[in-house]
Formats: structure tokens, sequence, C-alpha cells
């Protein structure tokens, strides 16, 4: 058998993509020279690296306070630097991006944002769905510290979020969910209604280490392990079939294997960043090869007919998935064929 | 407003001149000029074209000498150039002006005409550069107004390519430089109508070119040189026609007029005051208040000065005046006059006309001291005597050799339709800003003519300033203070205990004060003298918390966004909605570019602002019992007591000639008596997480924290809440330690915090030292630090100065600068003190340095017990390598000629302690100490011998030189990397016994962040707006080329052990020593608080190595060169972009900015290469690798 019979188009925010590989949000997207890598490499299509509207916001402020410090102080020195006539500090910078990755890529470009106020959120959507994204993907990466805030008002602002953006787009809207939610289901029902089109999981938070020598809580940035999969895969295939809005997969999709995993818990789509990082862009030629062989080995011709297979719906054991895990582990075989 | 109006200083309007008329412009920076340059290169780095439609070349030089240079070099290859410059920077040029002169090249160079350093330096404004360079040949024009600067500068620049004369155009530096005032900037259309483009092309024609091969600038001989001499003279004659002709052409496009001397007044004048510059209008202002009151004066304002046309001079004078009054604002010591009262008599004895008024002449605001009306008006009165006095000073009161005139500080010609409003504001606090953002949207949306004028006071940290701001319908003409305002605001609370804020309200005025307390609590919160004033002058009273409106904001200190509306809401000078508005898109255009949220946060302050703004009931009665604290303490000096207090609070105008010293020597040790409180919150210790390493005491920039141990005795009598420690040093069991802050002194920045390396086991985020604030403890810990002051020190024999442990414990000889918080300069600068101060001499080069370290009113320089400490002094910026090598060479000759006396008179003096004091070993603490108290004895001897012996009298004079003394040479980059760096080149080679300490900041910090060649590439700088794109000068590897010198490249926050320990060898090396320190500094912008943080980023990153070259070693047969940090250990963006100074560019131009890193990446490995090598070259040949 050859690669040419093996289908691996799939659809994701109503665009046929060619692969369900995705690159995800990683600074190589930053870089329109390796998303034509990624695309060259078989990539179904990019997501690309977020625009932070706090950091747009703390470079404007960080820039100002400097710029003004120890300003008109002394006579010989009312200030200390030039100021230009323009900096690079809005989204522009973003935007073009988006723009050359469009000029560039024949594979849908995915936008990604992470706002900090409700009009940032809708003001920077509208401006990159005009510089030609094909789709949005909200990275809401939210900490809820505040110990008075209820989990109920958590949750609606997810809602009313997604509701604002689209209520001032026209290109299909993900969500990137986190992990902690209590009834995660139910929730990702009312995004879907509130307009999302995707669901994305998970987010990983970065979580900060202690360096125990300098007594110091130092930022952690870890790439994804393959292990880090089997929690999406879980909540993929509880999710599937239960809502409407189509499922993507990110963290921990490592090989071939990990990717045809996630397609039978059922996600449209797996997305790479940690696997690229570790192994470079040209990893992704690895990963559609395997996920190949391993369809014509099993005699699977396109990975729709793959998708939700192994989903709560669709496996002999669903208790598989609604046991907590150790239970299984346990007394697995006495679990096995007993009722849902 | 017109369209045609802008609101501007007059660099800016001198600068858009300038950089319209000019191909080639060559600058270097000095105060007050410096932003002219500042202008020319941003807008050259904008790709803005000039008249020509091309864009200025803009080059910084490395001093104005260099500049001079270039600039007759572009002039003799034909382009049309200029400089910009002031002061010492115009002394500099005068051998290139009289080139350009002698060879008729017609170019202006625009000068803000500042003081010359005399009896003390000054940057402020008078007219001794500019008469300095009078005989140069160049003419010389004034201009006393932004608005006349302006149009001059054209003038100057047509008229100069019509003579063929070079110009000298200037303005006062400060008044007229730095006044923001509104005019019509002479357009593109009115330049094009001046200047004459055959001119110009005949000026290109004169060039130097091999196309038609000329020689000019021959060296003449006696035969021919006078009679060459004279060759220019019909150039020099037809010049003030030429003038007078642009400047009726000029008048025809523009309507301003303009008279080569202009006279104002009276037809039939009798007494008539002659002047120029800034002081002019103020003399206008007079007369005009003077004619209405039937008195016949007039004032004849000098426009073109040299060549100094007689004939319209005399034209211009009314026939009927009997008594001229010539002002000038500089001083020729020893002199029959000044330059421009000579040349008056000198016209009137050349006169053929038979007028022969008298004439006198006076001096007067010299380095900007103020004249007013007042000053003006007694001149007039002087001369209505019959006998006035000649020579006379006006301004301050000399009761030396009594030359001042009395004047009425009570008569006033200010408008009564005049708004006149002062702010009184912290240097951080943004009110300059918002005062010159308040006057340019008056001047551009009312009708009102304005005038903004700033008052910095000499600190850079916590400095007050004072801005004064006048608009009204007519044209304002007061070049001088508001004295008399209708408006007061005190941005400060705190200032209210220390300046009396209030003596400038008129009665009726309004009053606003940012308060912490409301306004029903803040009445008895003021001193006493406020309370009086308010109830005595009806002032009307408000209050605003701006600095709760800033904390919900988050804007930190600023509070110029939250104060600005409540000016524009008490003032009205707009209706409320419309001043909002203006505010507002004032914002926008000025903050607009750095980001939406900086507009919607200062927009956010304006709206909240107005809703915190109340009036205060003012009852009737007084009822403070607290005033105003004295400006030191009744302990405190003489000297200090009466004199510095009066500059303290800012009344240092009063103090007569007799209480200055005659020749700029002052006290050192001064800055102890001022407390200015200026910290909000201090660092208080934890003594149970301290373990007393010491690193806090040596960041401090200020001095402020200090380590003691000492005997548990000393203890008793200590103050309640006075801490203290078991000593943690082996040697000194059952001692105490306590680490105290002097919390009065202190900044706030925050530096030991951030470099204390214990903490608190419970919560980390505390450590040994803690900020706390100030109020909360300002009494205990006042008298802690009392306390602390008079426990002994331990004695310096017994530690370690080897040891940053046992350094803290070495008392600081510098302390309570006025540097800025967090300063990365002066601990180097303390460090050097604590351990060589009691016998250091220190030539410190003009910059930062010289102004922390010498600048009126107080000293940091500071003495022991004993009553020794560095001995300072400041010559020029370019010198100072060669003004600390003449130290070094006077004192080997007086220990020479001390030797040679001891030698001579050995046996009558004692043959042993002669012997000893001439080989006693000195290269121990010990030893030094066993060498002061021989010289006490040799002292002691020679008291008892024959006085009328000169050699014992001349061995007595000498015999403190036989202690070992340390010549320090300090400064900044500019100067050791600029502008001294022929000098310190040639110091260096000399292989005399001078240590070298260079603050490298790598930017020119004193006048605001110009790019120096220690500038690293890929910084924006000024002067570098577009990043630097050549990489920083590699100062130490030029001097360790020489091979045998001690060369170091420290870095404090890096390694504090490298630093002690170079800078000892330094000073220890018995030849010439560089040390290089890394200093961190405001203009990298970045928090200082991380100051030593970013040290050691830059060593990590590779950009800043460090090393220790020990020409020692190489006599031991090792390699001098010792490579003291390792191979890189972060990438170099790591380290630079923490700083705006790198990050600006990133968002600005961040193509230029990757490839200016690329380059700057590529430059850190080739210079560790070049060093790797070099440390592994075997000493013994210098070309073998020492081992593999």
């Amino acid at each position: 058998m050859t690669d040419v019979m093996i289908d691996l188009t799939t659809c994701y925010l109503g665009k046929t993509l060619c692969s369900p590989l995705v690159c995800s949000a990683s600074p190589l997207c930053e870089d329109v020279g390796a998303l034509r890598r990624m695309e060259d490499a078989g990539a179904g299509a990019v997501v690309l690296h977020s625009l932070f509207e706090e950091q747009i916001r703390r470079e404007g402020l960080d820039l100002d306070q400097y710029l003004e410090q120890n300003t008109d102080t002394y006579a010989e020195a009312v200030s200390y630097f030039p100021d230009m006539n323009s900096y690079n500090l809005g989204p522009d910078g973003y935007l073009e991006h988006v723009r050359r990755a469009k000029a560039a890529l024949g594979i849908p470009v995915i936008a990604s944002l992470n706002g900090c106020t409700s009009g940032g959120w809708t003001e920077y959507a509208h401006l990159i769905e005009q510089a030609g994204a094909d789709a949005l993907e909200l990275n809401v990466y939210y900490l809820p510290t505040d110990p008075w805030r209820v989990a109920a008002d958590v949750e609606r602002q997810y809602e009313d979020l997604v509701r604002a953006v689209k209520s001032c787009l026209t290109i299909p809207v993900a969500v990137k969910l986190s992990p902690f939610f209590t009834a995660p289901v139910e929730f990702a029902s009312r995004l879907t209604a509130a307009g999302a089109e995707a669901l994305v999981l998970f987010n990983r938070f970065y979580q900060p280490d202690f360096d125990l020598e300098a007594l110091e809580v130092v930022p952690s940035l870890r790439l994804s392990e393959p292990s880090e999969l089997l929690l999406r895969l879980h909540w993929t295939a509880i999710l599937y079939g239960n809502v409407s809005a189509d499922l993507a997969v990110t963290g921990g999709v490592h090989s071939g294997t990990d990717a045809l995993k996630v397609m039978m818990a059922g996600a449209r789509v797996a997305m790479l960043t940690s696997a690229l990082l570790r192994h470079g862009i040209d990893h992704l030629k690895k990963v559609r090869a395997e996920m190949v062989r391993w369809m014509e080995e099993h005699g699977y011709t396109t990975v729709r007919e793959m998708q939700g297979s192994m989903s709560l719906r669709s496996v002999a054991d669903p208790g598989a998935y609604q046991r907590a895990n150790y239970m299984k582990v346990l007394r697995s075989y006495a679990l096995r064929g007993a009722a849902p | 407003m017109s369209k045609a109006e802008k609101t501007m200083d007059a660099n800016e309007a001198v600068a858009l001149v300038a950089y319209a008329l000019n191909e080639v412009i060559a600058i270097y920076p000095i105060t007050p000029s410096s932003p002219m340059g500042e202008w020319a290169d941003q807008w050259a780095s904008e790709h803005r074209p000039n008249l020509l439609g091309t864009v200025p070349l803009v080059v910084e030089m490395q001093s104005e000498g260099g500049a001079a240079g270039a600039v007759h070099g572009a002039l003799q290859a034909g382009s049309l150039t200029t400089t910009f410059t002031a002061s010492q920077g115009l002394l500099l040029m005068i051998p290139n002006m009289y080139r350009i002169a002698g060879e008729l090249t017609p170019c202006v160079i625009h000068v803000a005409a500042r003081s010359l350093a005399v009896q003390g330096l000054s940057i402020f404004g008078d007219q001794g550069d500019v008469m300095a360079a009078r005989g140069t040949g160049w003419a010389m024009l004034a201009s006393n107004s932004v608005q006349e600067a302006a149009d001059l500068a054209l003038i100057a620049q047509s008229a100069s390519l019509e003579s063929r004369l070079p110009f000298l155009h200037f303005f006062d530096g400060f008044r007229t430089s730095h006044e923001v005032a509104r005019i019509v900037p002479p357009t593109p259309e009115q330049m094009r109508a001046l200047i004459d483009d055959d001119l110009v092309r005949a000026h290109r024609a004169r060039a130097l070119s091999p196309d038609r091969p000329v020689l000019r600038g021959a060296a003449h001989n006696p035969d021919v040189c006078f009679q060459a001499r004279e060759t220019a003279n019909p150039f020099y004659r037809a010049c003030p026609e030429i003038v007078q002709n642009m400047m009726d052409r000029f008048a025809q496009v523009s309507g301003r007029s303009y008279r080569l001397f202009d006279y104002f007044g009276a037809a039939d004048a009798e007494r008539v005051i002659v002047l120029m510059g800034s002081g002019a209008d103020a003399v206008h202002e007079t007369v005009e208040s003077l004619l209405t009151r039937g008195e016949k004066v007039g004032v004849l304002k000098v426009r073109l000065f040299r060549p100094f046309s007689v004939e319209h001079f005399l034209d211009a004078v009314p026939k009927t005046a009997h008594t001229l009054a010539v002002l000038d604002r500089t001083k020729e010591a020893g002199g029959v006059g000044e330059p421009l009262y000579l040349d008056v008599v000198a016209a009137y004895h050349e006169s053929n006309r038979g007028m022969r008024p008298r004439v006198v002449g006076g001096r007067f605001g010299l380095s900007s001291k103020e004249f007013t009306p007042a000053m003006v008006k007694a001149v007039f009165d002087e001369i209505k005597a019959e006998r006035p006095k000649n020579h006379f000073t006006v301004g301050i009161r000399d009761d030396v050799t009594h030359t001042s005139l009395d004047f009425d500080p009570a008569f006033s010609t200010e408008d009564p339709q005049t708004v006149r409003a002062v702010f009184y504001g912290l240097g951080s606090d943004g009110t300059v800003g918002a005062n010159k953002n308040s006057i340019k949207i008056i001047g551009e949306e009312t009708d009102n003519y304005v005038q903004g004028y700033f008052v910095y006071d000499s600190k850079k940290a916590g400095s007050v300033t004072v801005s004064h701001l006048r608009f009204g319908p007519r044209p304002i003409r007061s070049t001088y203070l508001v004295s008399r305002a209708t408006f007061v605001a005190c941005h400060q609370f705190p200032f209210l205990d220390r300046i009396d804020v209030l003596a400038v309200a008129e009665p009726g005025a309004t009053f606003l004060l940012n308060s912490p307390y409301g306004p029903d609590e803040v009445w008895d919160r003021l001193p006493r003298s406020a309370q009086e004033a308010i109830i005595a002058k009806g002032l009307r009273f408000f209050v605003i918390d701006a600095y709760k409106v800033a904390q919900s904001l988050g804007m930190g200190a600023r509070i110029n966004t939250i104060m600005q509306p409540c000016f524009f809401a008490l003032s009205k000078v707009l209706p409320q909605e419309e001043a909002v508005a203006a505010m507002k898109k004032a914002i926008v255009k000025t903050y607009g570019k750095r980001g939406e949220a900086v507009v919607q946060r200062n927009c956010a302050a304006i709206d909240q602002a107005l809703s915190h703004l109340r009036e205060v009931r003012v009852p009737q009665e007084v009822s403070s019992a607290v005033d105003r604290r004295p400006a030191v303490p009744a302990e405190a000096p003489e000297f200090v007591r009466n004199v510095t207090s009066l500059m303290l609070v800012g009344e240092g105008d009063a103090l007569p000639v007799s209480a200055l010293p005659c020749d700029g020597t002052y006290p050192t040790g001064t800055t102890k008596w001022e407390k200015r409180n200026i910290a909000t919150e201090v660092p208080v210790w934890d003594p149970d997480v301290c373990i007393q390493c010491g690193k806090c005491v040596l960041v401090c920039p200020h001095a402020v924290i200090r380590g003691k141990v000492y005997e548990p005795e000393a203890l008793a009598g200590a103050p309640e809440t006075f801490k203290s420690a078991a000593a943690r040093w082996p040697e000194m069991k059952g001692q105490r330690y306590t680490l105290q802050v002097a919390p009065e002194d202190c900044t706030g920045c925050k530096l030991c915090v951030e470099v204390c390396p214990a903490k608190n086991k419970s919560q980390v985020r505390l450590k040994a030292i803690n900020m706390h604030p100030l109020d909360a403890i300002r009494e205990p810990e006042r008298d802690n630090w009392d306390f602390f002051l008079n426990i002994a020190d331990a004695p310096r024999e017994r530690l370690r100065h080897d040891s940053v442990k046992d350094v803290q414990l070495l008392e600081p000889l510098f302390e309570f600068s006025g540097a800025c918080a967090g300063c990365g300069e002066t601990p180097y600068i303390k460090l050097v003190t604590q351990l060589f101060g009691d016998r250091m001499l220190i030539a410190n080069a003009t910059g930062c340095s010289s102004i922390y370290g010498g600048n009126l009113p107080t000293t940091p320089y500071t003495t022991n017990r004993q009553g020794r400490g560095p001995a300072w002094s400041n010559s020029l910026f370019e010198d100072n390598a060669e003004f600390g090598l003449g130290m070094r060479l006077a004192l080997d000759k007086q220990i020479e000629y001390a030797r040679e006396l001891l030698h001579k008179h050995r046996l009558e003096i004692n043959a042993g302690l002669a012997d000893v004091l001439i080989d006693a070993d000195q290269s121990t603490e010990a030893g030094i100490e066993a060498q002061r108290e021989r010289v006490a004895r040799l002292k002691a001897r020679l008291a008892a011998m024959d006085p009328r012996s000169s050699a014992v009298a001349d061995l007595l004079a000498l015999a403190d030189v036989l202690v070992k003394k340390s010549v320090w040479i300090f400064g900044g980059d500019g100067w050791a990397y600029d502008i001294g760096f022929g000098g310190l080149d040639h110091v260096l080679a000399s292989g005399h016994n001078v240590n070298v300490l260079v603050l490298d900041t790598e930017v020119y910090s004193n006048t605001g962040g110009q790019m120096s060649k220690a500038t690293p590439r890929g910084a924006v700088a000024k002067f570098a707006a577009g990043g630097k794109k050549s990489p920083k000068k590699d100062l130490a590897l030029m001097a360790m080329s020489y091979g045998n010198v001690y060369v170091a490249r420290i870095a404090m926050g890096a390694s504090d052990t490298h630093t002690l320990k170079a800078i000892r060898e330094a000073e220890a090396y018995p030849g010439p020593s560089l040390l290089i320190a890394y200093s961190h500094c405001v203009a990298h912008g970045y928090d200082m608080a991380h100051g030593c943080e970013q040290q050691k980023a830059a060593v990590q990153s590779g950009h800043w190595p460090l090393l220790r070259y020990n020409p020692e070693l190489a006599a031991e047969g090792k390699n001098p060169l010792q490579l003291d940090s390792g191979a890189p250990t972060i990438p170099l963006k790591k380290y630079v972009y923490n700083e705006t100074r790198y990050t600006m560019l990133v968002q600005s131009d961040p193509a230029a900015a990757a490839a200016l890193l690329a380059e700057a990446e590529k430059d850190v490995r080739t210079r560790r290469k070049l060093y790797e090598h070099w440390a592994s070259l075997s000493a013994a040949n210098g070309n073998e690798e020492v081992s593999k």
C-alpha cells in the first residue's frame, strides 16, 4: 500500500484540512519561514502564537514609565532618551504577521488571542479577522486566585467572552480550555451554545517551581510529555458527541500513535508544539508517516472513520471513562463488562 | 492661535531653522545647548529633509573642539554647516573660529549663552562665553526672546552668506533656550526668500576641490601676515548694512521687524539702558511702565554686537539722552569695564557728532541671576543721580567692594491681566511635564500669549522643581521668575515643612495643595506660617489627594495628569469641557504612540481628578503650633548655619558677597546637615535574619546604611529601639554588631534590599533588610542613627581591607550625595573613600560625579574623626587626567624636596626619625598610621627649632606629604572615552602613579543620555536615536597595550570581591592604574533597584567581562592578564532586553534591533576569543600559549 491511498483529510472549524496534524502556538510560529516549513512538512493548519493584550498594555506602560523616569528632574538632563516617532507597541506587529502568514501559506492560518479586558478581546479579535486569519483561537488563560470568586462567575465570564467575540466576527472561533472545571461537559455545551465552533483541550499552565537555594519562586517552562496526553484523551472521549463543537487536542501529542489516539477519542485535529520544539519541524513528517503506516497496517483509509471510534459513546466499556482509574487498576478484570 | 503659531522653547525654535538651512551638523552635548543637537539628530533619524530637500548629515564628535574642526572641514569642502554649543564648549571652538573667520567662510553657530567655569562651574546663563569669543572675528547677533531666536537664526544665516563673515548667533541659556513661549517660526517660504541660492553656490565655488585646486591656510611670514590680516576689513565694514538689509527683507516677508540697535522708549529719553539678551525684555517692560509715569527713559537693545557699527549705534540713541547705563551680562575681571560698556564708550569717543552723554557700566544677571523690573528701575534711578555709580552690579548685595545698587523688591510691572502661576513639584512627580503641557495647551487652544519657565534644584534625586507659568492677552516680556502669583500649587505636602511656598502668592490668589489630608483635616496639618499666609492674603484654598488617585490608577508617583486638570479647573482659562478635551487630545498626541493603555490611564486620571478636588473652608484663626523646621540643626558649623542653610531653603539670592569664599573653596562634609527626607520608604534591619555580610553597606549609593562592631558596653544609653546582634566575626567574639540606616538621608532606592542574600525562613519575601514607610519610624530611627554615629569605629588597622564583610566597618568619607536614587556610580566612589579617603586627592572630570560630588549647596565628601578626608577639585571636562597628573607631580616633587630637607637636616632633627621618615614602609594601613605618628613627631621637633630657618619653615609646611597620598582621577565615560581620551591616554602612558576610576554608564548621563564611544552597539541614546551602529570602544584593551598600566574592568553588582580586589591592587600599583567600573544608570531605562542584577547579567552575558591586567605579574614571569569571569552563560539578549535603551529599538525598528543584536553577539564572541588568547600567552615572550 502507498501513502496515496490514505486519506488524512479532516474538517476543523469549517475548513477541510489536508491533515489532522496542526502546529500549535509556539515561538516557531513567529517566523514565516518556519510556518512555511510546517506546511511543507504536512501540517493541516497552523495556530499562530498568541497576541497577548496584557503584554501589549504592559509594554506600553513600561516604555512610558522608563522614558519618563527621572525626566524634568535636573536642569542639565530634562530627559534621557530620544522619543521616537512611533513604537511598534500595539497589535500592528502581530497583525502584520497574520497577513504575511496568510500570504505565504496555503493551509489555514488560525490566529490566537489572549485578552485581558473585554474591550481588548473584541477589538483585537476584529483586527485579527481583518488581517485575514481563517479562524481565531481564544487562548483563555485565567487563574482564579481571588478567594471570593465563585466558579459560576468564572464560567459565565468565559461564556460572555465567547458570545462577545462571536458577535463581532464572521470567522470561526475556537476556545482553548483549562482542564480545571467541575462539570466540564455541561460547561462545554454552554460554550458551544455561546458560539464556540471548536474546543481545544487543554491549555498547559506554566506552573512555577521553587529554587530552594535562593528561596525563590521561579518560572518554569517545560515542554509537554506524552504522558500528558491521557488527560486530554479522556476528556475528548467524554465530550465527543456531547457537544457540537469540533474538538482539538493539544498537549502531549508527540508521535503518530498519539495522533491516532487523539483521532479515535473524537478530536478533529491533533496539535503539536513541544515535539516540534524538541525535534524540529521535520518531526511532523515522521508523525505523519507513522500515522499513515499504522493506518495502512490496520486497514484504515481515512482518519474520519476513526474519529470518535473510541469515545465514551463508542467503546464497549464506557465505565472505563467514568470510573476512577485506580479501580480499573485494582480489579480490571472484574470491571470488564460491568454495566455502565 | 493661528496655525502658524507654535509653542516651543528657543532651543527647538533655533534647531528648526538651523536644521532647515544646513547640510552638515556637527554636535556635542553641553548644557544648555544640547537639545538643539538632540532635535537635529532626531529629525535626521526620522529622515526629515532640510530646505534643500535633503536630510542633513548629523554627526556627534568627541568634543566641541572636534565639532569645530569638523565644521571647519565641512565648510572648506563647501557644505552649509552648523553646530550648537555653550560655555566651555564655545571656548574649545575658539581656535577654529579664528580660522573660519580668517578664511571669510559663511557659517552660523548657535550658542545658548552660559557662564564660564571660574571660581566655580555654572551651567546657568550669562554671556561670559560669547564675550570670550568676541575676538575671533565672527559677527555676533543677539536674540532676546524665543521668537527673536528663531528669526535671527535665519537672518544670521542669510547675512553670513552675503557678508562672508561667520556668525555667532546667541541667546541666553535657560532663560531663553529653555523658556516655552508661543511663537511663529519662520516658514520654509520665508527661509527661501532670505537664502540666496547664488550665494550658496558661491560658497560651494570657494570650496576646496581637486578639480580647481587651491591652497588655503598657508603659514604666513612676518613680511605679509599683517597686510593679509587687513584684507578682510571691507567685509567687516559692509557687514552691518548687510545684516540690516536682511532684517528689512525678513520684515517684508514676516511682518517682524528688527534693527541692529533697537530702541524702545521715550523719543526724548534722558536715561537709556543699553544691553543685549533676554534682560532687554525685562527693561522693555519696565520702560513701558515708567513711561506711563512720565519718566523719560528708554532701552537700546543691541542685536549686532560684532561688527559693532558705531554709526548705527549713534543713530539709534535718542539725542536727548544725557546718561546711558550699559549693562553687561558678563564680568571681565581686571578690565576697565565690560565689553559692551567699552564699545559704547569708544563709540562716543570716536563720534564727531558732538554727543557726549554720560556712560556708566554695570553687571547684571550673571549665571542666571534674576534681573527684574525692580532692578531695572534701580538702574534708571541710579543714573538720575548727579554722580551715579560706575561699574556697578545689580541683583546682588556687594558688601565687599560696594558695587551693588539697592533695589526695591516691591516694585513690580506685572500686567494685572496676565495670569501668573507657580507650581512646586518633585522631580519625579511629573509636575514640570504637566506644566509644559498646560502651557502648550493654553498657547495652542486659546488666544493667550504664554510663557513657561522651569527651575530645578541641584540634586538628581528628590529635587524640587518650580514651574513659572504666565499667560494673558498681551505679549509677555517678563524674562524673570513669577514673584506675585495669582495661582500657587504645591504638589508635595512635605514641602510645606521646608519651603515657604506661599511667599509668591498675591493677595486673593488660589492655593492648590496635594494633600493626604482632606478639606476638613488639612488645616491643622499646615505649618503656622502657611496658615498665617492663607488668612492674611485671603487665599482660596483647595486640596486633592493626588497620590491616592494615582495609586488607584497604578500611576505610582506620577501625579501630572491629576494635578493638571485641577489647575485648569481652578484657573478657568478654558471652559472645563474644553480643557478636558484639550488635555486628552494632548495625551493622545504625547502618549498615543506608547500604546492605548498609557492613554487610557492618563485620561482616567483626568476624569477622576476633578471629582477629588475639594475647597477648604479657611478658618479665621491660626491654630498650628508648629512651623517650618530649620534648614539645618543648631549644632551645624557656622558656615553651614549662616550660608549653606540659606541656599538650602532657596534663599541663596539674599547672601551678600562677603558670605562667600573669594576663591571657590568650600568646607566638605556638609551633606550630613541637610536632612532631606525624600524617601517614602526606607530599609529596616532584621538582626535575626542578617548574616552580617556587608553587601548592603557596599552597594548603598548614598552611604545611608552602615555597619559597626563594638564592645557591648557601648550600648549603654542606647535608645529603646536601637537594635544589635552578636557580631559574627571569629576575631571579634563577644562584640555587638549593628546595621543602621540614616532614615532622613535615604533615597529609598531599594538596591540594598535587592542585594541582600539573607531571607526570612518563615516568609521568603522578607530579607534581613526590608522597606518600611518612613513616616512610621522617622523619629526613633533618627535617634538610633545619631546614637550609632557616636559609637566608635573599629580600628582600621584591625580590619581586613580585602574582605567585603570587614570593609562595611570602614567609615565612608562620601555620604548623602545628590545622585539619583539607586545610582550605580556612587557605590564605587564611596568604597574608594572607605579604603583611602583619609589620604586621597581627587581630580574630578565635569559630569555626574562632579555634580553630585561638588555641586553647592552641600558637599558629600567628608572627614573622619581626625579631620582627614578626600580633597576634591574639578578643573574641566576635557582635562581631568592631566589635572590629576598635575596633582601627582606636585606631590612627588614635594615629597622629594621634603626628603631632601630631611636628609640635609637629619642631624638637627633627629637622624633616626629622619631616616625612618624617608624610608618608611607605607604599604599597609599600620605602616601609614606609623608614618603619621612620625610626622607628628617631626612637626613637634620642627616647632622647637629656629622658626627663621627657611628649611624648618619649608619642612613644616611640607611634612604632611611624607604620609603616602593617593591621587584619584574620577570621571565618566564621556570624559574617558571621548573628550578626555587624548589626555587620559597620555597620562596612562606617563607611568606616573595615578589611579583612574572611569564610572562607565555607557552614555553621557549628566547632560541627558547622549551617545558616547562607550555606548554599546544596538543601544538607543540621544544622538543615536536609531541605535548605535558601532561597537563599544574597548578602553581596557587600549590601556593594556601599554604593558605598564594596571587595568581592571569591574562590576560591583557582579562580583563585589573582585571589585574590592581590583581597587586595592590599582591603588597599590606604583604606576598608572585604570579601573573601568560598570555603572548602572537611569539613562538605561529600568528600575535602579535591579541595578546589581543587571550588572551580573552584563557579566554573565559576556557584555562586561571582568578582568585584571597587572603589570607586576609580568615581572614575576606570569601573564599579566587575568580573565576573572568565565565564558558567557546567558544569551546577550537576556541582559540587554531588560533595558529600555535596547527594547525601544525593538519597539521602534525591530529589524534594525535584530541586526544590531546579532552584531553585538558577534562582538562578545570576538572579544572573548581575543582576551582568552591574550590570557593564555606566555608572559616570557608574549607569543606562545602557556599550556594547552
